[in-house]
Order: structure tokens, then sequence, then C-alpha cells
């Protein structure tokens, strides 16, 4: 395959310079090697709409991706970096151009420093969680990294991606933990944001903003340069941990429960990932509901908000809501803080209060195997328990993608995206739940995470594209837009950040042709299209 | 047609017999690092990769891998290069051809047909 628009020769002769660079062995060609670079959980998979590379390239230092950069745009080569490659779900290593090549950064793999004293780390692409992790145990340091539910990916990546974690929620949100970034431009000149451009300034990692404008953002979710490095603050590893969890009993007290949460997160009362829960419906992380509850939830008259299920609920003494909040600190103070937290729920009649796990730290052994891993800074991939083959599961598919629309961070949007998303699921014959909680990755809004699952079976990956794309279409007519999604919806969801006439998506473009006239970085990224294929692919 | 079907599982047999009886110690050794850092985290006691594999073998074969005594090279690196279910396939910069060697070899060391 040739990337679109270059001829053979200029292929060819690329190829040869890419291999002078960064050594013959380090640039793929064969078709058995390239197809390592397909997403394994491509909803196109095995269709001639499948985004494929042409080739890889795998530089081992940012000398390396200068000078690829500098062929690239020579020959005006669309290159597609990747970190780790392991963003399933989200597009995992294939480019969204199909006949791009991809810019495999996996060997930069280096630990460039991490503090103990700064309680911060600077990484390179290839670096993943697993191993900053292994690299901060072997050296005992009291560091906590904010991981991922996998962790094989990268922090470079994953940030990048905005993706999220579980631990305080200034390192929750993986891109605003970040600290400074060293990125190769499209004509392979080398930038340095925040302090990092201060020659000699020893700050890098300590101040983000530097001087002048704060260009960071404009390389995450974009096409804008090659990230070569990054910083990030860690989290010192706390004296304790704590959880409790409250309960309320009606229907319409999940409204005034989120608010109070909302109050203790936004003051810092609380401060590890919050988990909302519904005793009386069952779900992820609960016992299933009650049939009886089933049934009532199936009749067509009846759902969540019905006056039979509030009725059975207020009979059994079951809740209708529960949200266990979580701390992280020194022993004393956070046992008093959850004291304040029973406190401000109980204006909620009928409040009731359990206490959950509390964990001196570090975790002793038994602990650890108990624990979900990634709520203490560990590293795993026991989440693939989800989709993987076991008992509950006996017919696995071949992968997923994610549809993940943020909504506001309220009980009555949550009500709502419910009635919505139920709807939808009975008009598309999606596998959504009867009814879903959102996710709390972020302090101030909520996010729903629905998995769509991926086969090797054309007719039902279609049929799921179909539908992904009417939840984007009907979730952004609530106002509710994707956070993040696999290459072949990204058109789709930026055409939904459409204000004033696709004011941003016009400004991304004016940017992308400004520090990237030829349009060689990641094509069609986040629906940012070089000039010369703006229109025809969106 | 036969012929040429004898004469495939021939060159296989010969060529697990080389993989296997080629394996040195340093190798094997350097096998099981691949296997500790790349597989161990998915394919560890009760971990998804050892429990899918539980779930399809109904005892008839150990879940774990490192228990096996049937692994032969060639099937190891099949499923390390294509992929199974939602286990994604590995690319080169991540395990390397000659990692993968090892790793098969490290796989295949219980399985006394290849001795």
């Amino acid at each position: 395959m040739l990337p679109p628009g270059v001829n053979s020769k200029d292929f060819s002769d690329a190829l040869k310079q890419f291999e002078s660079a960064v050594g013959k062995e380090w640039v793929f060609t064969s078709d058995e090697d390239v197809a390592l670079y397909r997403d394994a959980y491509s909803p196109f998979w095995g269709e001639p709409e499948e985004r494929v590379a042409s080739a890889a390239v795998a530089p081992d230092k940012v000398e390396e991706v200068q000078a690829v950069m500098k062929i690239a745009n020579q020959y005006k080569i669309p290159v597609y970096p990747i970190s780790t490659g392991k963003n399933l779900g989200y597009g995992g290593s294939a480019p969204n151009l199909s006949g791009s090549v991809v810019l495999d950064l996996k060997r930069m793999n280096r630990i460039l420093d991490v503090s103990e004293r700064n309680h911060s780390a600077l990484v390179e692409p290839g670096v993943s969680y697993f191993d900053l992790y292994r690299y901060i145990q072997e050296r005992k340091l009291k560091l906590w990294v904010d991981v991922p539910d996998p962790g094989w990916g990268s922090p470079v990546g994953n940030s990048l991606d905005h993706g999220g974690g579980y631990l305080q929620p200034m390192y929750r949100n993986h891109f605003d933990s970040h600290c400074g970034m060293e990125v190769v431009l499209a004509n392979g000149d080398l930038v340095r944001t925040g302090m990092g451009a201060m020659p000699g300034a020893n700050t890098w990692q300590q101040y983000k903003f530097g001087f002048g404008p704060w260009i960071d953002g404009m390389f995450s979710q974009s096409n804008f340069g090659v990230v070569t490095k990054m910083g990030f603050w860690l989290m010192p590893e706390p004296d304790a941990y704590l959880t409790g969890t409250v309960t309320v009993p009606k229907y319409e007290d999940l409204i005034p429960m989120v608010d109070i949460l909302t109050f203790l997160e936004n003051s810092g009362v609380s401060n590890g990932m919050p988990g909302l829960g519904s005793p009386i419906l069952g779900g992820f992380m609960m016992p299933p509901p009650a049939p009886e509850v089933t049934a009532m939830l199936a009749k067509p008259d009846g759902g969540v908000g019905s006056a039979e299920l509030h009725q059975y609920a207020q009979d059994k003494g079951i809740p209708f809501w529960s949200c266990t909040v979580k701390f992280y600190g020194p022993a004393k103070a956070i046992r008093e803080q959850w004291e304040y937290a029973k406190e401000k729920f109980s204006v909620i009649p009928g409040a009731k209060f359990q206490d959950g796990e509390f964990y001196k730290l570090p975790l002793t052994p038994d602990q650890f195997d108990k624990v979900h891993k990634p709520e203490f800074g560990l590293p795993s991939l026991e989440t693939f328990s989800i989709g993987a083959r076991s008992p509950i599961n006996p017919t696995p598919t071949n992968g997923h993608i994610w549809f993940s629309p943020i909504i506001p961070r309220t009980g009555e949007a949550v009500l709502e995206a419910n009635k919505v998303f139920s709807q939808a699921a009975r008009d598309f014959g999606l596998p959504i739940l009867s009814f879903s909680l959102p996710s709390t990755y972020w302090m101030r809004a909520f996010i729903f995470i629905f998995g769509f699952p991926i086969t090797h079976d054309v007719a039902t990956n279609k049929k799921n594209r179909e539908s992904f794309k009417q939840l984007v279409r009907i979730a952004a007519e609530h106002g509710w837009g994707e956070y993040r999604t696999a290459p072949a919806f990204q058109d789709a969801v930026m055409d939904t950040y459409s204000f004033n006439n696709h004011a941003l998506r016009r400004f991304h473009e004016t940017v992308k042709d400004a520090v990237d006239p030829n349009g060689i970085i990641s094509a069609g990224r986040y629906g940012i299209w070089p000039k010369h294929l703006r229109g025809t692919k969106a | 047609m036969k012929r040429i079907g004898t004469c495939l599982l021939t060159m296989v047999c010969l060529a697990l017999a080389g993989s296997a009886f080629g394996a040195d110690d340093a190798t094997i050794q350097k096998g099981e690092k691949v296997f500790d850092y790349w597989c161990a985290t998915c394919h560890g006691p009760h971990l998804p990769g050892t429990v899918a594999l539980e779930t399809k073998y109904k005892g008839a074969k150990p879940g774990l891998l490192t228990e096996r005594t049937d692994l032969i090279p060639p099937v190891t690196k099949t499923f390390v290069r294509k992929g199974v279910s939602v286990m994604p396939f590995f690319r080169k910069t991540e395990i390397s051809d000659a990692d993968l060697d090892a790793l098969a070899a490290y796989l295949a060391r219980n399985n006394k047909t290849n001795r």
C-alpha cells in the first residue's frame, strides 16, 4: 500500500532515508509486520474501510524523530505517532488515514527523572505505567502513579488522549497532572513548553505555564506535533485510605445526594474517586436486582421511576441509591472527614451509613490481592476480566469500543440521560443496561461509559457502528458530548461541537495549516484534516 | 497430496525439535523474563488470561501457561502475533522476534515430547 498522494518512487526513497535515520531493522514494511499495527479492536475489522498503515518506523531517540519528520515533510508522507499503541477501544495503534506510516515511539522508553522531593516524573512516550511503577518500587520511593484501568498504556499517550485514573482529583485527570512537554514539529523543529523553554531552568516539572500562551493543550487530542517527553506530577504515598457508604431510600434522593457529593469533592473533604450505585437496581459491582424488580422494569409502563418500584423498595426496605465516598490522607484526619461527610448527607431523610474499608498504607501483601488496584496506584490488567472469557462470559467477543459522553454533574441529568439512552437502546436493540450510573473520573462533570462489543462479523460491526453514530447524535441533541472516541467516529463527534458554524474546528484547521502546512501528522485525528484532504473525509 | 502433507508434517516436526533442542538455559531464562514482563500481568494466577483458559479447557489443561506441558513454539508465536479474543497481537517494538523465540522456548520447556 502507498500513502495517499505519494508515488512509489518517493515512498521508496523516503523509506530508504527512514532506514538511514533509525536503522534498517526499525523500518517495517512487510505485510506481516505492518499488520501488527492494525487496531485489534477496529469496528471496521476486515472491511475495506479498516484504517491500516503502509509501513512503520520506530525511532529510538528524539534526534531520530526529528530526522524522520524532516524526511516525511520533504516527501509529504503522512505519519501517525503512537506511544505504546495500547489505546484499545479508542483506536489502538492504527492511523486515522489509511496508508499513513506509523511513527512507533515504543522504543523511546526512558524514565528520565523521578523526584521524590518534587513528587514528579519526566518520561518518554514508550514508558508504560507498569514501567514507571516498577522503577519507583525498585527504588522504594514513596510515590504513587495515577494509572488507568489497563496499566500497559503510557502516561504520555493516555494523558494526550485525556485518559483518567482513580487517585486524588489533581492526579486523576491525567492531562491536568502533566507539567511540561517536549514536542517535535512537522518540520523537525524541537519545542519545549512551560519552564522547559528556558535553558537552565530546574522547574520544568514544577511550574506548567512558563511565559506567554500555554500551548500544551494544543498537542492533546490533536495532530500539531509529536510529543517526545512529558513531565507528570505524582501523588505522595498517603498515610491511610478509608471508604464509607451512604444509602438513601427514594428515587428522587439521587438529586440531593449528588449535590452533597459534589460539595464534598469540590471542598476537598473527600478526595478519592467516588462510586454511585443502586441497591434496588443492582448492576455493576452490586448484586443483580431481585426477579420482581427485573419484571417491573420490563413492563411497558414500568421503569426506574415507577410508583410500583418505589413502593416495592419502601416495603422491602431496600435503598434506592448508594454513594461510596473515599479518602486518602492522615488516618485521624480522614476518619474526621468521613464524620463530616455523614453530617452533610444526614439532611436526606432516611440516609444510612456504613463504614467501609480502612487501610493503613502501604498495603500488606494480603490486602494487595483484594483491592481494586488502580485506586492504590497499582497498574494492572485485571480490567480485562470484563471482556475476557470467564464462567459468566463463556463466549467473549473480539474487543470493544466505548461510547462515553460527558453529562452534567447533577442527579437530574443522570435520570434524564438514562431515559434518553434507555429509549435509544430499545430503538436500536443495543445491549445497554436498563439503568446506568455515571463514572466519576472528573471532579466537575459526570461521564457515562457504555461498551459496544467488537466482533469479526461484518454485519454486527456495521449495525453497531450505525447505532454508535445515532447515539452520538442523540446525545448531542441534549448537549452531551463525547470526551474521546475511536478514529472511526472522530469526524462524527467533532461535528457535534458545532457552535457558530463549527468555529472551533475552523480554528483547529487554521492552526493545522500554520504548523503543519503539508498536513503530514496524523491526518484526520480528532476530526482535524489537513487542507488537501479537508472536505473529502469528514 | 498425502505425500506433500507427510513432508510438511516432517518439516514441522523437525522445526519443533530444532527449536526445543536449541533452547539453552540462557534462552529459557530470557524467555522467563519476557513472560514476566509482557504476559504475567494477564496470565498470572487468577488473572483474566488464566481465568479465560481455565474456562476454555474446563480442567483438561492448566489455566496457567507456565504449567502447560503441551505448548510448542509455533503455537505461542501465533497467539502473540495474531492475538485471540480480547488479547491483542504484539508489535515487534514490544516483543522482538528474538524475545519471542525465547518466550516460546520458555513456555515449551515442560513439553517432554519436544525433548
